[in-house]
């Protein structure tokens, strides 16, 4: 893997450079915290950042998006018949991801990207997408990458990875659209300073210090965590509100939604959250989960049970602690794997609760 | 740790085991600095896990609707009022809630004490009205009263108002506070620069309905916002949309918000959107003299019709 040194005092010019080949994104502060945000002209991104408050999944998969629409004038020969709204191929680049929502991405990439079922939205945004990561130095103390297979430093996901040097940022090239947008931007001084770099990482690595356990949940019976007693006392908080869902960079639901704005109707697709009561909602008007205990149980069995046994590719979940840090009631991930994890039981199996 | 804890879980022991209530709804400590956790213990011999300090702002009224248990629930000064008003709604049976009353001296905002620090905040200690913040490997001191939620920096009704226990001393109510500072700060804007302000205000909301569940008064069965047929208001991040939804949600909560601050504190991305809810109990106050859930003998003014109801604003 190539490595190549950014000077500090080259990196505005390198962005200019970069602007007309790719629409850029990048942190920018907003009040009292960061969001991924379109730079606009002129617009530098601002990595003084632990985190952005929202993921940047947002720019491959967006909250809200209309996939078709209609005319609703009788007069128009072709009313009421949806058609698709084109999508554009515009390249993209995503400067300051961090290694854990890149890393969700190719987790990601498992819901939306099979033999199966190919989500041509997803497919299209991440072809056209190329994300700079950036490792993080300092980790917060709701981090817990390094327990989910990840790291500050670590590469999924990523076409390049930049580390803070100081006076330069350290670009490791990982992929040929990485190589590309690299040549774009003129940043193509060799480095021979991996050593610092692995320096660095295990420097990050050492600040982690929240640690999940999830090395048992592939072997504890999936009925038997479901009626485990603890769902009770741990959902009683939880207010069902979307924060988790919404800030997770795993998080992959959507709704489609039909609506009307005068003579014009468009089919939508919208984030949607297991935390809802609406999400389970039949049209018979039953609920299969129409209590929050069902839902917030199906949400942690999903991330860390249900995914772990039809994926191999651990839980989904990548450690950013943005739901840790966000939720209103203190519902903590960490505590329910590690509850999740050291369950056993040498009863039969119980009765569903 | 406040000093109404040790008369908290000496009323919580005493009422789980004569029977009393079938469940104790209170916070434990939190697994972050600054926050807890609400939750409900069943045994007496657990209510050492209850706490009780500045990080007890969410509103434990919003727990009582829909349970079939007797509950036995703390409740500060403005969760009392929701308690009143769950009553008076008809939501909640006076009968089957022992209120476990406790005189409250103001939550503290964490976002107020992280902007103070320049690195994550690792600890928070109280020490009477003064708070010792631990970030980055140092200490600083904090008055309590620079950091708290901007509720409680301005509530009149410190003290419980309906308890069936009362665990501690009343404390003295603010009397030198405006209310209605922030208000009158944007009733003086011009139109022009109130759209903007609602615009700027509003911009960042992600609809993940925090704030609707983290309020207390927020039970509809199906929520407006939740409506398919029809649907009255898009679900998307359509900017009318999103206004919709918080104006309307202010207006279901006229006559009935006590401005406990549960919505601002629950929003995951900083909305002061009390400033709606403010708005409207200015007007209730002015126009009608009423308070949300100070009493059981009164209905709310938007709920009766009376002759003699004040009707000067109606132009």
């Amino acid at each position: 893997m190539k490595l190549v040194s950014i000077d500090k005092k080259d990196w505005e010019k390198g962005i200019e450079r970069l602007r007309p080949r790719y629409r850029l994104f990048g942190p920018i502060r907003e009040k009292t915290y960061h969001a991924f945000q379109r730079l606009d002209e002129g617009q530098l991104p601002d990595l003084a950042f632990a985190n952005t408050r929202l993921s940047p999944k947002d720019i491959v998969f967006p909250q809200s998006k209309a996939i078709l629409e209609c005319s609703l004038d009788e007069t128009k020969a072709d009313h009421h018949i949806m058609k698709s709204i084109a999508g554009d191929d515009t390249p993209q680049l995503v400067l300051g991801i961090r290694p854990c929502d890149a890393s969700a991405l190719t987790l990601l990439d498992l819901n939306f990207n099979t033999d199966e079922v190919k989500d041509p939205y997803w497919i299209q945004a991440r072809e056209k997408t190329t994300f700079f990561g950036l490792a993080c130095d300092t980790p917060q103390s709701t981090c817990f990458c390094t327990s989910v297979g990840g790291g500050p430093f670590d590469e999924k996901g990523l076409d390049v990875l930049l580390v803070d040097a100081d006076d330069r940022y350290l670009a490791k090239i990982l992929t040929e659209k990485g190589a590309a947008a690299m040549q774009a931007a003129g940043w193509q001084d060799e480095s021979d300073a991996n050593a610092l770099l692995e320096r660095r990482r295990g420097a990050a690595e050492e600040r982690i210090r929240s640690v999940v356990h999830t090395d048992r949940l592939k072997d504890i019976d999936i009925l038997r965590l479901h009626g485990a007693p603890f769902w009770e006392d741990i959902s009683f908080a939880c207010i069902n509100c979307g924060t988790c869902t919404y800030l997770c960079p795993t998080c992959w639901c959507f709704d489609i939604q039909d609506e009307v704005h005068q003579k014009t109707a468009c089919r939508m697709k919208n984030w949607d959250s297991c935390m809802y009561p609406l999400f389970t909602h039949h049209t018979s008007g039953h609920n299969p989960r129409g209590t929050k205990l069902q839902r917030l149980r199906q949400r942690f069995m999903h991330k860390l049970k249900y995914f772990v046994d039809k994926h191999d590719a651990g839980i989904m979940c990548v450690g950013c602690g943005r739901c840790v840090h966000s939720c209103p009631v203190n519902i903590d991930i960490r505590h329910i794997c590690n509850l999740m994890n050291q369950y056993s039981t040498e009863d039969a199996c119980e009765a569903q609760g | 740790m406040s000093e109404h804890i040790d008369r908290i879980r000496d009323i919580a022991q005493r009422l789980l085991a004569e029977g009393r209530v079938d469940m104790i709804v209170g916070f434990r400590k939190g697994t972050l600095p600054m926050m807890n956790e609400p939750c409900f213990i069943k045994t007496p011999t657990a209510v050492d896990q209850l706490v009780w300090d500045s990080h007890c702002g969410i509103n434990l009224a919003n727990y009582l609707v829909d349970r079939s248990e007797t509950i036995g629930v703390i409740a500060k000064g403005c969760d009392s009022r929701n308690i009143v008003t769950h009553i008076i709604e008809n939501k909640v049976d006076r009968d089957k809630i022992v209120i476990i009353g406790v005189p409250c001296h103001g939550m503290v905002d964490k976002r107020k004490i992280q902007s103070l620090a320049d690195a994550e905040i690792e600890a928070v200690a109280e020490q009477k009205d003064q708070l010792v913040v631990t970030a980055g490997g140092n200490e600083m001191t904090v008055p309590k009263k620079d950091v708290l939620q901007e509720n409680c920096r301005v509530c009149i009704h410190r003290n419980p108002v309906i308890y069936d226990e009362l665990a501690g001393e009343r404390t003295e109510e603010q009397s030198d506070v405006d209310r209605y500072a922030d208000v009158h700060e944007i009733e003086a804007l011009s139109p022009d620069e109130k759209w903007h302000f609602f615009e700027d205000l509003l911009a960042p909301c992600i609809r993940c309905y925090a704030c609707r569940n983290a309020c207390p008064l927020c039970y509809c069965p199906t929520c407006f916002v939740d409506e398919s047929r029809p649907q009255w208001v898009g679900k998307g991040q359509d900017p009318t949309d999103v206004r919709t939804f918080h104006f309307l949600r202010a207006f279901h909560c006229a006559g009935r918000c006590t401005d406990c601050g549960a919505c601002e504190r629950a929003c995951p991305v900083g909305i002061n959107m009390r400033v709606f809810t403010k708005k409207l109990e200015k007007d209730c106050f002015e126009q009608y003299g009423w308070e949300a859930g100070l009493t059981l003998d009164e209905r709310p003014p938007l709920d009766t019709y009376r002759l003699e109801d004040p009707q000067d604003f109606i132009k």
